[in-house]
């Protein structure tokens, strides 16, 4: 990369850069002065669920087995007043080509790009994303580059990404590490302006497509497979809101319309995203609050003009467990059900403890991915870690679990728990973000008002509701 | 003086891409004190020592400059030792498990 523009300069230009990498023209779905025709937008692409499978069965992406974790199922059945405890599934992602469910997303963004004509793509990923995106992107035989936020100001590597370069470069791609900052979205915007490469970004609606066959998958599979019916409960580990998306409408495509769908992530509040003192002291690169909270309340702060994942639309819930509680989750895995996967995909698995315990027995909650595991990417190289950064690990009560200056490990199952997040105060956060967006001198008309009740979940009184409390009303 | 490494190594280069006076508005005060760093690698185009300005060549063919910090980098990243706090987990949930069973 040549040394060029600065950035404001570079950023000035975001909007035509973005137009010439994704190759959709987003300003035609606009209905309103905030309300955009998100159906149409997905629906454009062509990805149905059967288009997205046939697609995805080509590069062995996919059709990975539902597996039920019965051994936990005791465990929590033996926490569990009489009669509850419900069995608990997990959808083993990890046999996924390059080891987690990020392989459906990168599939159809990496044959969307071959289609277009693109000779490469650029992914902003410091996780599975980048190397589904490598991985896929090899048996296309297109060029990748990868840009991943790496490394701290003292040049340490958080151990997880490091794991994710070496996985990035043994797929042949070629892998820009930056240290700490959102102007790594600077230098992808570079990237993509000097080589004309295709944005294998995590939120145009390929890339949330790819994953309503993973939410397809796992209803049919419980239904026709293994239960007789169709969840009572999924969980997904919630970041930038993909995950959730996705999974959910393809629940709803196999018309699993009652299944609750819980987001869990790892609570890490006190820790700044952007800070490179926080960024080895999170102990997690992703599936936690410092994304989801963001995410859920303004999807559009992504790197696309409006981002196919809308979390908000979709969760049932949205739940927190605490560092030590996954860590926890992730041994029980190993040592109970012989699966070493994670750690950052067991966030759900946490989650599933807890909520498992208080439904009946004959419920089922699936747990919705799994993710590979290995050198860096293990609770052994994430608590190590955590420990050279002066950060305490002990065993305890896992409410005393404070991010990056304690790390609780549960002494008992017992104690796991889930955390609500109130999802009426992440709504009215979201209308407040929604009516500072509103350009200066617009109203907010009928489609508009529509809008915002299916972005919240909500409706039309609702939304008036909470526009006439808020101070400096708009609409 | 530096031995020279061949072109054709597998090599690293580092280049500073914002100083701390050029870093977006947004970025936190600890964060806005310290340069945006780069870091790629690829296969060294000419011959050159530690601390030169040298151009690679990447996986997919691009040609980029920095200085040479590395060659044939390891991946310095493991497990390290076990941790104390995990390891009586499966014990004690494997007791939990076997209560239960004595009980039904």
């Amino acid at each position: 990369m040549s040394k060029t523009l600065g950035y404001e300069a570079v950023m000035a230009e975001r909007a035509a850069v973005m137009h010439e990498s994704v190759g959709i023209d987003y300003r035609r779905y606009a209905t309103g002065a905030l309300a955009f025709d998100y159906e149409r937008m997905l629906a454009d692409t062509g990805y149905d669920v059967e288009t997205a499978r046939a697609v995805q069965s080509r590069t062995a992406v996919g059709d990975t087995p539902l597996v039920e974790l019965k051994n936990i199922t005791e465990l929590v059945r033996s926490l569990a007043e009489p009669g509850k405890g419900a069995r608990i599934f997990v959808k083993d992602e990890a046999a996924n080509p390059s080891g987690s469910f990020k392989d459906r997303r990168a599939s159809l963004s990496i044959h969307e790009a071959r289609r277009r004509g693109y000779e490469g793509v650029v992914a902003a990923s410091s996780g599975n994303y980048g190397a589904a995106v490598a991985s896929q992107g090899a048996k296309a035989s297109l060029r990748c580059i990868v840009v991943q936020e790496a490394f701290d100001s003292r040049g340490i590597a958080q151990p997880e990404i490091e794991e994710k370069t070496r996985a990035c470069e043994s797929y042949g791609a070629e892998v820009i590490r930056l240290s700490v900052g959102p102007e790594l979205f600077y230098v992808f915007l570079q990237v993509l302006k000097e080589t004309g490469y295709f944005n294998a970004s995590l939120y145009t609606p390929y890339s949330v497509l790819g994953i309503e066959t993973l939410g397809y998958e796992l209803a049919v599979q419980t239904r026709d497979e293994q239960t007789g019916r169709f969840p009572d409960v999924v969980i997904a580990t919630h970041a930038g809101g993909g995950n959730v998306t996705g999974t959910a409408r393809g629940l709803l495509k196999a018309g699993a319309a009652d299944t609750q769908m819980v987001a869990a992530s790892v609570d890490l509040s006190g820790l700044h995203m952007a800070s490179d003192r926080d960024f080895n002291r999170k102990s997690f690169t992703t599936g936690h609050t410092g994304f989801s909270l963001p995410f859920t309340t303004w999807p559009d702060r992504s790197d696309v003009p409006r981002s196919a994942a809308r979390a908000l639309r979709y969760m049932d819930r949205f739940v927190t467990v605490t560092q030590g509680e996954v860590f926890y989750a992730t041994q029980v895995l190993a040592e109970l059900e012989g699966m070493e996967r994670g750690p950052a995909g067991n966030t759900s698995l946490a989650a599933a403890f807890a909520i498992a315990r208080m439904l009946r027995e004959e419920q089922v909650v699936v747990v919705q991915e799994t993710e590979y595991t290995g050198a860096g990417k293990h609770p052994l190289a994430q608590l190590n870690l955590a420990k050279r950064m002066g950060i305490a690990v002990e065993r305890g009560d896992p409410r005393d679990n404070r991010p990056g200056q304690r790390i609780v490990i549960p002494t008992h199952p017992s104690q796991i728990e889930v955390v609500d997040v109130d999802l009426d105060r992440v709504r009215r956060s979201y209308l407040r973000r929604a009516l500072e967006a509103l350009p200066q001198g617009e109203r907010l008309g009928a489609e508009d008002l529509a809008f915002l009740a299916a972005e919240t979940r909500s409706s039309r009184s609702y939304i008036e509701e909470v526009i006439h409390e808020l101070p400096g009303k708009a609409g | 003086m530096t031995d020279l490494i061949a072109k054709g190594t597998w090599v690293d280069i580092h280049r500073v891409v914002l100083s701390p006076g050029e870093r977006a508005p947004q970025v936190p005060e600890d964060t806005r004190q310290v340069p945006l760093e780069m870091r790629v690698k690829g296969v060294l185009a000419e011959d050159g020592a530690l601390g030169d300005e040298v151009e690679v060549v990447t996986p997919i063919g691009r040609r980029l400059r920095g200085t040479l910090v590395a060659s044939n980098p390891a991946y310095t990243h493991g497990f390290g030792p076990p941790i104390p706090e995990l390891i009586p987990i499966g014990a004690e949930v494997r007791a939990i498990l076997r209560e239960r069973e004595s009980h039904e």
